[in-house]
């Protein structure tokens, strides 16, 4: 086995290099990794966190982590992202990004039908909706999270799904192949994808076993019942007996408990009262399942295309993670109701869950929770209806019977009851009548098996007679490439070639060069013509198939927002490209000689109707590395100070410089501003002798020369750059 | 029929009223053990085409080999003996490993006959 390159943060991952050799490659680690979070808490730039992990190697912290020395304070559950577009291999760099913003558990979605094809699927074909799950497929993907997770500094956990017909076998190809979390719950295979129900809780004693052998870590399935029963939030107490029925079995098969997970999703969203039920159930299901993992998942039953409105309703359901528990943070790509999710989605919803997680950090040393008011009636009430349901379930005769019942994902509270529950036959359903009864002398040479083995005597092992099996023996583990060439990743990455290694770029969402770009605009019509004008207009700045896929009323007659997706069908060639030069910016000693030479001294303010002060502070104060630090006198006159005072201040002081700061652009105010500083400047007679600078969020470098000042700076300007330019303008003028 | 459930319900809760958190909390469990037991049950002494398969591939045995494999044991009216047994007993008597053992099974499906003595049809 050849060891791979470990990844450059500067460079592409080499996708056709992870490909190669996967047939030796075996997984660096096995099993499921919690995050590590100090029991005293973690200190991180001025801050103390209380409920924080250690942070990584390398990642991108939120757009505001800049003007707090770039911290990137990682929440305390392992953070969950969901991928899969149907070309696993283009999945990789998404999952590389997704680690980049915290994310350190990857959840490949399957391919639309795979849980009813019965046995294991090979190569990489093309999914729908998902990836076919393959042993080349995960070999590959396991190989891009171990070097994905040696280039963050954390450990990456992999994760798919052990359900469908042929759960035992996927469940051994995961632990073959280092798969570290899986979906298993027999339940969801009877109710969602109508597979005999007999069969699926055979097979399932078996998956569970294996799962075990190679520490993958499960999630139950009882959240699908949210997202299927008509109101998801009256199924909450039929959701404690499922999660109740699968931790049961799983533990009979052989799991122990710190492998268990439930699945659970705070049920209801705006502008429903969300914490008068989502609450009581999270508090709830956490007092009767207090023995195992809890997998907090982000409501998605009633997002649709507004992604704004997702991700406010996953911030509240990650303050309810918060105020109750959560071993794992799940989150749901924003856009998730209205495409195949996008990959910079998946990094949005990975930031809702680390902003929130920040900004609520330690709210259960203040806040705590009222037990003795209608939230603990409320809990009691859920425990009570299902326990009750419990009881019924047995009084008809057991599980099997309840479900040819339509006992389960029925819509109403339970005692009451909608008739409209799932109920399935228990002789129909895919592979019905396949279960076969072990004979007396029943035997598996294998490990990690369930249930009656009739093994020969005085083993060590259950696979002692055959020489090992493959979990002890990995060596023996039959690797196959491809079925079907044609229908392969390499077959595809051809075709991308020129976007992944070549001078051709297109954007991308999905698939390397899809083309596929966003438009935002707001029409001032009503919802009919508005729809119409945005297609039109889309087409005529060249997108191909325009599709409206967000439209939100402003007002009825007024006017509409509207998304529209659509793809560019051409390409740039990078070699064309002009980047601007970057700014040799002079070194650090060489600038406080020159400042303490002259005693440079400023006047600075933020000008005209302008209260934002942060940035210009920024520049100025030694904490945050500003001209002070370089031995720059300044004289801070506030904010929205007018110019004229600003050039009095400057004459009075003996001033070098003046330092503008000017964050609203409305009407073009901020470019009125600095021209108005150089005018006033001249009036006064004392351009040559002072340097006008002037900076702000949507101020441009090219501003200067039509504003006649010396330098302008917008967005990630330091200290540095602003010294920097006021020597090089002494020195040019021939004034130092 | 709701009504009926209903009515039930009430009944039941107030026998709940009697019971701490704790207890209901174990009642919850006992509730969800006895449900599963019978099922649990069935698990030990079942197996089916999945499983056997699953025992193959940690034999060794490719997927597709593992397939065909399972499918022939099923319909010898062997899958009761576990595919596993069936291929190690046809590896003794052949003298092969396991992975001729399938391969022989695969090119010829008569070779699963009398392994066990009787062969149920």
């Amino acid at each position: 086995m050849t060891t791979p390159v470990p990844l450059d943060p500067q460079k592409k991952m080499d996708v056709d290099e992870i490909l190669q050799d996967l047939e030796t490659y075996r997984p660096r680690r096995k099993g499921w990794v919690w995050r590590k979070k100090p029991a005293g808490g973690i200190r991180m730039g001025p801050f103390h966190y209380r409920d924080m992990s250690e942070p990584l190697k390398n990642s991108i912290g939120l757009p505001a982590s800049k003007y707090f020395d770039h911290i990137d304070p990682q929440p305390a559950p392992v953070v969950t992202t969901e991928i899969a577009s149907g070309r696993f291999e283009d999945d990789l760099r998404r999952m590389r990004m997704a680690a980049w913003h915290g994310a350190d558990h990857l959840m490949v979605i399957r391919t639309t039908g795979q849980s009813h094809i019965d046995g294991l699927m090979e190569g990489t074909p093309e999914g729908v909706g998902g990836v076919p799950i393959t042993r080349k497929q995960i070999r590959a993907s396991r190989k891009a999270c171990d070097l994905i997770e040696e280039e963050v500094g954390r450990p990456i956990n992999f994760h798919s799904y052990v359900s469908g017909v042929a759960g035992p076998e996927v469940a051994v190809l995961f632990a073959e192949e280092g798969v570290n979390g899986a979906h298993q719950d027999p339940q969801y295979n009877v109710l969602y994808r109508n597979i005999n129900m007999y069969r699926s809780f055979v097979d399932a004693a078996e998956a569970k076993r294996v799962m075990a052998s190679a520490d993958i870590f499960q999630i139950d399935g009882a959240h699908n019942a949210n997202a299927t029963a008509k109101a998801g939030w009256l199924v909450m107490p039929e959701l404690l007996v499922q999660h109740g029925i699968n931790c049961a079995y799983s533990l009979a098969a052989g799991m122990p408990r710190e492998l268990i997970g439930l699945s659970t999703v705070p049920p209801n969203a705006p502008p429903a009262p969300k914490l008068w039920y989502d609450l009581p159930y999270a508090v709830a299901l956490r007092d009767f399942f207090s023995d195992f993992k809890m997998r907090a998942q982000q409501n998605t039953r009633y997002i649709e295309s507004d992604i704004e409105e997702a991700i406010r309703t996953h911030t509240v359901d990650t303050l309810i993670s918060m105020l109750t528990s959560a071993d794992i943070q799940s989150t749901i790509t924003p856009d998730e109701g209205r495409n195949v999710p996008w990959h910079y989605n998946n990094i949005r919803g990975v930031q809702t869950v680390k902003q929130t997680w920040a900004a609520l950090d330690g709210i259960k040393e203040m806040l705590s929770l009222r037990m003795d008011g209608p939230l603990g009636e409320m809990v009691r009430d859920i425990k009570e209806r299902a326990v009750a349901f419990l009881e019924e379930v047995l009084e008809v005769g057991g599980y099997f019977a309840a479900v040819e019942q339509g006992f389960f994902v029925d819509s109403a509270m339970y005692p009451e009851r909608s008739g409209d529950g799932i109920a399935r036959n228990g002789q129909g359903g895919v592979g019905a009548d396949s279960i076969v009864p072990r004979d007396p002398d029943y035997m598996a040479p294998v490990c990690a098996h369930f249930g009656e083995n009739h093994l020969p005597e005085g083993l060590d092992k259950p696979c002692d007679p055959i020489g090992g099996c493959t979990l002890c023996k990995p060596e023996k583990i039959v690797y196959i490439d491809e079925l079907d060439p044609e229908d392969s990743a390499n077959r595809r990455l051809e075709k991308t070639l020129p976007y992944r290694k070549g001078n051709l770029i297109r954007p991308e969402v999905e698939w390397a060069g899809d083309g596929m770009v966003l438009l935002q605009l707001a029409i001032p019509e009503s919802e009919p013509y508005a729809r119409e004008a945005a297609l039109e207009i889309a087409r005529r700045m060249g997108l191909e198939d325009p599709q409206v896929i967000n439209l939100m009323v402003l007002h009825p007659a007024e006017g509409c927002f509207l998304e529209v997706k659509g793809r560019v069908t051409f390409d740039v060639d990078r070699t064309t490209l002009k980047i601007p030069p970057k700014v040799e910016l002079l070194p650090e000693d060489e600038l406080r000689e020159e400042v303490k030479k002259i005693g440079l001294r400023v006047v600075a303010a933020t000008v005209g109707e302008d209260e934002h002060s942060v940035g210009l502070r920024e520049i100025l104060d030694i904490k945050h590395g500003g001209i002070e630090k370089y031995g720059v006198k300044y004289h801070y006159l506030g904010t929205s100070v007018p110019i004229s005072k600003l050039v009095d201040a400057a004459i009075e002081t003996g001033a070098h410089a003046i330092l503008i700061s000017t964050i609203i652009s409305h009407n073009d105010i901020h470019r009125m501003q600095m021209r108005k500083l150089a005018e006033l400047c001249q009036e006064k007679g004392i351009r040559d002798r002072i340097i006008l600078i002037a900076g702000g969020t949507q101020v441009t470098p090219d501003m200067a020369a039509e504003t006649g000042l010396d330098a302008t700076f917008g967005r990630g300007t330091k200290g540095h750059h602003v010294v920097d330019a006021m020597i090089k303008t002494l020195r040019a003028r021939g004034q130092l | 029929m709701t009504e009926d459930r209903i009515a039930r319900f009430e009944k039941r809760r107030e026998e709940y009223r009697k019971l701490s958190d704790e207890q209901l909390k174990a009642r919850f469990w006992d509730l969800c053990n006895e449900l599963m037991a019978p099922v649990v049950d069935l698990a030990r002494t079942h197996t089916s085409p999945s499983i056997e398969r699953s025992i193959l591939l940690r034999m060794g045995i490719d997927s597709l080999t593992a397939h065909g494999v399972v499918d022939r044991i099923y319909q010898a009216g062997l899958l009761g003996k576990g595919a596993g047994h069936v291929l190690l007993k046809l590896a003794e008597k052949r003298g092969c490993d396991v992975r001729a053992a399938a391969a022989a099974i695969m090119e010829d499906q008569d070779v699963l006959a009398g392994l066990f003595g009787e062969v149920r049809k």
